[in-house]
């Protein structure tokens, strides 16, 4: 696998491979080599299993203490891997931030979504009081929620499961990392709200020239956001290239079956059937 | 969504609760500046029924029945509270170090508390009674340490489930730090059932403070207790019931109280059982 190491890459992973510990030990991820660049957004695509989270989740040095890492992963200059945890707190937040797939789970349910957005800005920018009050509006906006009292001071269940994802990502954006991870950061959602977050995740990352590291197993999702692509299948990546590329001419025969599979469902939708039953409302 | 968050009426049993326990907490707090008579005052007669005198008559050697239930109140609440305050302060800082602990020291702990818990509390206070002499403090620590452990299982579990949350995740990729984490995260997701336990706790104390002092190893003389009152009536209980009913009925009053409080609590919490009440 040619990996595209550039000049300006802000990530580089070299041969990760990711197994488990103990009895039966298992490899997840084996020979994993990718690079993402300054700005750039790539996506990785693959079915449940196929190790792209945990491939995700390396990069931050956050992967459960039962599993032994391999190999290498640079970022930004700093060797993730076997990395002491005093090395990387600094990192996290500033070097790389990351949006998770169910923002239920990733919000503190007891406490208020001004105070979770303030706490990465606070610690980060150091701000305080009224600027602190106004940044946390500020975040707010960014990601197209309204500022005001009803939302400032909502826990995360009284919010729709849009709105959550849209506070995960604020948190995320506060500290302005380089990289954003997004762990499919869509799937939790309806299809209407799944098309806004996409949008708002390309316009933020085309706005701060961030890089995007995309995250899903839905095909047609990735086309939206990225622009070069990484296949995974069984921990191994099994095909890489430009977005258009790998979708318009799969060599890959199971990228072909992942393409085929999103095309059918898009055709399938347009007829305005599915299965034979119609769809009604 | 809404934010209009109406306030949720306090359940039943919550009331009920702190309405016992302030009843008793009253009665403690009065005899801090009133007393009908002083402890050692013996001018009433043996075993008098109740009068306008003696609220609830007099003992054996003619002290003033309420005065003693009084004093004997303020004392019960006293080791209640200290010995769950211990117990919170010893249990929690345990249950958190197992908690964040390598496998082995987790799994040692795990151990070690398991079987202190598997000894009745009672039987682990007399230990501590044993080594130290019976006093106030002596009860109050060994109470205390003897919850502890139970506290300090259900910290380390609690703490245990909140770390494996994603927000915790979460909270660490953005750079939070582990002892941020604790006072941010960890403790606010803990400190309900906490509360619940604590509030249980209380009361199983008032209890085994009674038990020791029924048995002659809790609080001694010349302070009152409840649990020797008990003990003094014991023998004139046909003649003179009321030696054994009034620090009986003081003693249930705190602990279904006690339980009360813990069951609303939870009750208040945990709003899937506010909505089926």
């Amino acid at each position: 696998m040619s990996a595209l190491v550039t000049a300006e890459a802000l990530v580089t992973v070299a041969d990760l491979g990711i197994a488990t510990r103990g009895d039966a030990v298992v490899q997840l991820v084996r020979g994993v080599s990718f690079a993402v660049a300054e700005g750039e957004r790539l996506g990785v695509v693959g079915e449940s299993g196929s190790g792209k989270t945990i491939t995700a989740l390396a990069i931050t040095g956050l992967l459960p203490g039962a599993m032994t890492v391999t190999g290498s992963i640079d970022l930004a200059g700093t060797q993730v891997v076997g990395a002491p945890e005093g090395r990387l707190r600094p990192v996290r937040g500033r070097d790389v931030a990351m949006v998770f797939q169910e923002p239920l789970t990733a919000l503190d349910p007891l406490m208020r979504v001004g105070r979770q957005v303030a706490e990465p800005l606070r610690r980060h920018r150091h701000l305080r009081g009224a600027a602190l009050d106004g940044a946390v509006r500020a975040a707010l906006e960014e990601v197209a929620l309204p500022s005001d009292e009803r939302i400032l001071r909502a826990f995360p269940h009284e919010l729709s499961g849009g709105q959550r994802q849209r506070i995960a990502l604020a948190m995320a954006l506060a500290c302005n990392p380089r990289l954003l991870i997004a762990d499919e950061p869509t799937t939790a959602l309806d299809v209407t709200v799944q098309a806004e977050i996409l949008d708002l995740v390309a316009r933020v990352v085309a706005e701060r020239r961030m890089a995007l590291l995309f995250v899903t197993h839905d095909i047609g999702v990735i086309v939206r956001v990225a622009t070069r692509l990484i296949v995974m299948r069984g921990g191994e990546i099994v095909e890489e290239g430009p977005a258009d590329e790998v979708i318009r001419h799969p060599r890959h025969p199971y990228t072909r079956t992942l393409v085929d599979g999103a095309r059918l469902l898009d055709r399938a939708l347009d007829r305005g059937h599915l299965g034979g039953g119609g769809i009604s409302s | 969504m809404s934010t209009a968050r109406p306030r949720r009426r306090l359940p039943a049993t919550l009331v009920l609760g702190i309405v016992l326990l302030s009843l008793a907490a009253g009665l403690a707090l009065l005899s801090l500046v009133w007393l009908p008579f002083e402890l050692s005052d013996t001018s009433g007669g043996r075993l008098e029924g109740p009068s306008a005198r003696h609220l609830l008559g007099t003992d054996t050697f003619g002290r003033d029945l309420f005065s003693w239930t009084m004093v004997g109140t303020r004392i019960a609440l006293l080791i209640g509270a200290g010995a769950a305050t211990i117990a919170l302060v010893l249990g929690l800082a345990v249950g958190l170090l197992a908690a964040f602990a390598p496998g082995w020291l987790d799994d040692a702990t795990s151990s070690f508390l398991d079987v202190l818990i598997a000894f009745p509390t009672l039987l682990l206070a007399m230990l501590v009674v044993a080594v130290r002499s019976p006093s106030t403090t002596s009860a109050l620590l060994s109470i205390g340490i003897a919850s502890s452990a139970v506290v300090a299982r259900l910290s380390r579990i609690l703490a245990k489930r909140v770390l494996n949350e994603q927000f915790v995740t979460a909270a660490r990729t953005s750079g939070t730090s582990w002892p941020r984490i604790v006072l941010v995260h960890l403790l606010p997701n803990m400190w309900q059932t906490l509360v619940v336990n604590i509030a249980l706790l209380f009361g199983i104390a008032v209890i085994t403070e009674a038990g020791l002092s029924y048995l002659g190893l809790g609080v001694p003389p010349p302070n009152a207790s409840l649990g020797r009152l008990l003990q003094e009536a014991q023998a004139t209980v046909l003649s003179a019931p009321l030696g054994a009913i009034a620090p009986g009925v003081v003693i249930v009053v705190i602990v279904l109280g006690a339980n009360m409080l813990a069951d609303g609590l939870r009750a208040h919490f945990d709003p899937a059982l506010a909505r089926n009440r």
